[in-house]
């Protein structure tokens, strides 16, 4: 199979980035934050609505498109190149593929339409701790008559402010995971609310002995765990599409820093130490279109790899998109540590999406593990 | 219509296979082993097994030392579609390349993009027979990579040019026949505008060549003398100072090959050395620190190779960017001299050994020494970068 998009998806991004430059610039971004950290834009995403990017890996037999996820990955860079902020990654990406990849079909019939037209909006919470560990989660969740009770506390939910149904992972006797499909103001649920770096919201959500009925367990007759790797591995490439966008375009606002700005009497970008730097976030990224394209593949081939491709696109955009954010803020010289610059606003979603479901180091370690060193 | 030019191309592909598998001997399915298993042609062929006859001369019957090139110039006259088939067969077989030569990679497109069809009618078929062992006078003592700054000159003596000067690096200069150079041909112009592209015959009158030793010893390398040697005026190629527009074309081409160095050259992965060759302490390498060195390593390593595929799809697809072969230059030679720190380290005192009482067959810590070469022929890293800043980032001067 070619490492390129076909003409079909090329359209897709062509529309998408249209969309994102005439509505979510990198100015309603700044809007939002200074509109007292606002979790998105409704209109905007009501267009996005009607665009189909929330039905574009719903199966066709849920009326959605069908499409594919090399396809949800080139909206996923063009939003990360304007830092579009909507419910696209969490209540799609997230949680419409850990419905669509579990075996309880009341589940997709249920809530597919209303994840397709935005009735509702879902999050998905694993980590409980500062870092990614899912093999040590301690969230419990026991049998009961009526239902499961559920048990535990997990951090940095994304979007748990405004979430109307949670899927949490959890372990049943401390052995079998087990994924459930909660509601936010279910009796028990608690959510605190945090704004991080980049001025998204994050939430801590404990659950204090909730009792979730036995039709929202995703797993039925399938592995929770791997139902929760299959998740994570297809999320973690997701995000790196999105890191992808932000990388092309810190990279590129910083090219063009290089052309305009003068001191000495010249172009900056005439300066050999600026150039050869500027040549090797070039070839860097040239990885990272590789591996990001590859890994989306991936999710539509069913490949045996993909989680070994998930770990290497999360561990290549982790290690670059700081790079290559580090180095905007530096070749931007002063201007570029002003509040006045959009550059800032990229370091720091840099930092936060590098953290979501494992960083460099714990991708970088996985992949060592699963060749046996 | 489709459906026909589809049948006839599993066609070509039944055949191909069978006449591979009929006409290529066994041995010369075997990987290479060392450098007598290249098979280079010449004035004075020298063939290491019957086997590699039989090999070379059945393929030149076939047409198919070089299958892409036009019959008139002694090539296959196959479409891409059926090149690339006879590439896939061959390298399912595991054939060997039948003949190895500069002739085929690096002059013959010069000389089909610039050269005269008189010149092409005169050295393409030579080349496809190999019958003659071309080899490259780029690099100069005092021009590295500062390419442009080459001293050796052409005189224009009426009927012929008056050659003087050296060149270094010469791959193969003691067994050559015949070197394509660059001189110049003009002093007062500015220095990329006073360069011209020249055949030498290597029998020449003055000409006189230097084998060079490199840190990991004996190498094909040479530097070749040039002492008022004279040269017919039809064997200037191109227009006169135009010689550097050739030059850049075919700088294309050679980084392309050394940045594919590690596709050909050693390839097992570090990672399942050190399983060889390390303790383990909870199933993780021991030493905690290399195992991070390696992991690193082969992230890129994976990536890298894919890369090269993307690439070319995205060129088969009307994407295409000459500038890229420096990005490939630059990353493939730079990963492959880390891959050799990493052996090195991984192998511990063993890795160090250069000769023991048997033989002094080339070993890891030899490769090592000549991989620190590979981030400097075809011009530099540093040179790599220059031209992705120019060409492809488009930064001033």
């Amino acid at each position: 199979m070619s490492l390129i998009i076909t003409e079909e998806e090329k359209m897709l991004k062509e529309a998408a980035r249209e969309l994102i430059e005439s509505k979510a610039s990198i100015d309603q971004f700044r809007l939002l934050r200074d509109q007292n950290y606002q979790s998105y834009d409704s209109l905007t995403w009501n267009e996005m609505i009607n665009m189909g990017w929330t039905s574009l890996i719903i199966p066709e037999k849920y009326n959605g498109l069908d499409f594919s996820y090399v396809g949800m990955g080139q909206i996923l860079e063009e939003m990360g190149r304007k830092l579009t902020k909507s419910p696209l990654m969490s209540s799609i990406l997230f949680s419409a593929t850990a419905i669509r990849y579990s075996d309880n079909d009341d589940l997709k019939t249920k809530w597919f339409p209303k994840l397709m037209n935005g009735e509702t909006l879902m999050t998905l919470a694993i980590d409980e701790r500062s870092f990614h560990d899912p093999k040590n989660l301690k969230t419990k969740a026991k049998k009961e008559i009526g239902g499961y009770r559920v048990k535990g506390k997990k951090t940095f939910v994304s979007n748990g402010n405004f979430s109307d149904h949670i899927i949490v992972v959890t372990k049943i006797d401390s052995k079998e995971y087990a994924l459930f499909l909660v509601k936010s103001d279910s009796k028990g649920v608690k959510i605190k609310n945090k704004i991080l770096l980049d001025t998204s919201t994050y939430s801590e959500i404990t659950f204090d002995n909730v009792i979730v009925p036995v039709e929202n367990r995703l797993d039925l007759k399938i592995s929770g765990e791997r139902l929760m790797n299959k998740v994570l591995d297809i999320s973690c490439i997701g995000l790196s599409s999105e890191m992808l966008g932000i990388v092309l375009e810190a990279f590129e606002l910083t090219i063009n820093y290089l052309k305009e700005r003068e001191q000495f009497g010249v172009k900056i970008g005439s300066f050999q130490s600026l150039q050869h730097r500027a040549a090797k976030l070039f070839s860097e990224i040239e990885l990272c279109k590789t591996i990001v394209i590859k890994a989306l593949q991936a999710i539509d081939q069913d490949d045996k790899e993909l989680s070994k491709y998930a770990s290497l696109a999360k561990a290549k955009l982790g290690k670059t998109i700081k790079m290559v954010t580090n180095e905007a803020i530096q070749m931007h010289g002063g201007i570029g540590v002003t509040d006045d610059s959009n550059i800032g606003f990229y370091l720091k979603r840099a930092r936060v999406v590098q953290k979501i479901f494992g960083d460099y180091n714990y991708h970088l370690d996985k992949l060592a593990k699963n060749k046996g060193y | 219509m489709d459906s026909k030019i589809k049948v006839d191309i599993g066609d070509f592909r039944t055949e191909t296979r069978k006449w591979l598998e009929e006409n290529c001997p066994k041995s010369m399915c075997e990987p290479i082993k060392d450098a007598s298993d290249f098979y280079w042609g010449g004035r004075n062929p020298e063939f290491s097994s019957k086997d590699q006859k039989i090999w070379f001369e059945r393929m030149l019957d076939k047409g198919w030392i070089v299958p892409y090139w036009d019959k008139k110039y002694g090539g296959g006259g196959l479409s891409s579609k059926e090149n690339t088939i006879l590439t896939q067969e061959m390298s399912r077989l595991g054939c060997r390349k039948p003949i190895y030569s500069f002739g085929i990679s690096m002059l013959g497109p010069a000389l089909l993009q610039f050269a005269t069809e008189n010149q092409k009618l005169k050295y393409l078929p030579e080349i496809v027979q190999g019958k003659i062992w071309w080899c490259q006078g780029y690099s100069e003592p005092n021009s590295g990579s500062d390419l442009a700054g080459l001293q050796m000159k052409a005189e224009d003596k009426g009927e012929y040019f008056l050659v003087t000067g050296s060149k270094v690096w010469t791959s193969y200069g003691d067994k050559a026949d015949w070197i394509f150079c660059l001189v110049r041909t003009d002093q007062d112009a500015q220095k990329h505008k006073g360069i011209s592209f020249l055949l030498i015959d290597m029998k020449s009158k003055g000409v006189t060549t230097r084998p060079i030793k490199l840190i990991s010893g004996k190498s094909p390398f040479c530097e070749t003398f040039f002492d008022a040697v004279k040269v017919p005026k039809s064997n200037l190629v191109g227009n006169l100072n135009e010689g550097w527009t050739i030059a850049k074309f075919l700088l294309t081409h050679e980084r392309q090959m050394i940045g594919g160095i590690g596709e050909t050259d050693i390839k097992e992965n570090p990672h399942k050395l050190a399983l060889k060759h390390l303790p383990f302490e909870g199933g993780k390498l021991k030493d905690s620190i290399l195992r991070t060195e390696i992991s690193e390593f082969e992230l890129d390593d994976e990536i890298f190779d894919l890369t090269i595929q993307r690439i070319v799809d995205e060129a088969k697809a009307g994407n295409n960017s000459g500038a890229l072969s420096s990005f490939f230059k630059y990353y493939g030679t730079e990963l492959n001299v880390k891959r050799f720190e990493l052996f090195m380290n991984i192998s511990g005192s063993d890795g160090l050994l250069w000769m023991d009482d048997k033989s002094s067959e080339i070993n890891l810590a030899k490769n090592f020494c000549r991989s620190k070469g590979n981030t400097i022929e075809g011009g530099t890293s540093e040179i790599q970068l220059n031209i992705i800043a120019k060409r492809i980032l488009e930064l001033p001067s």
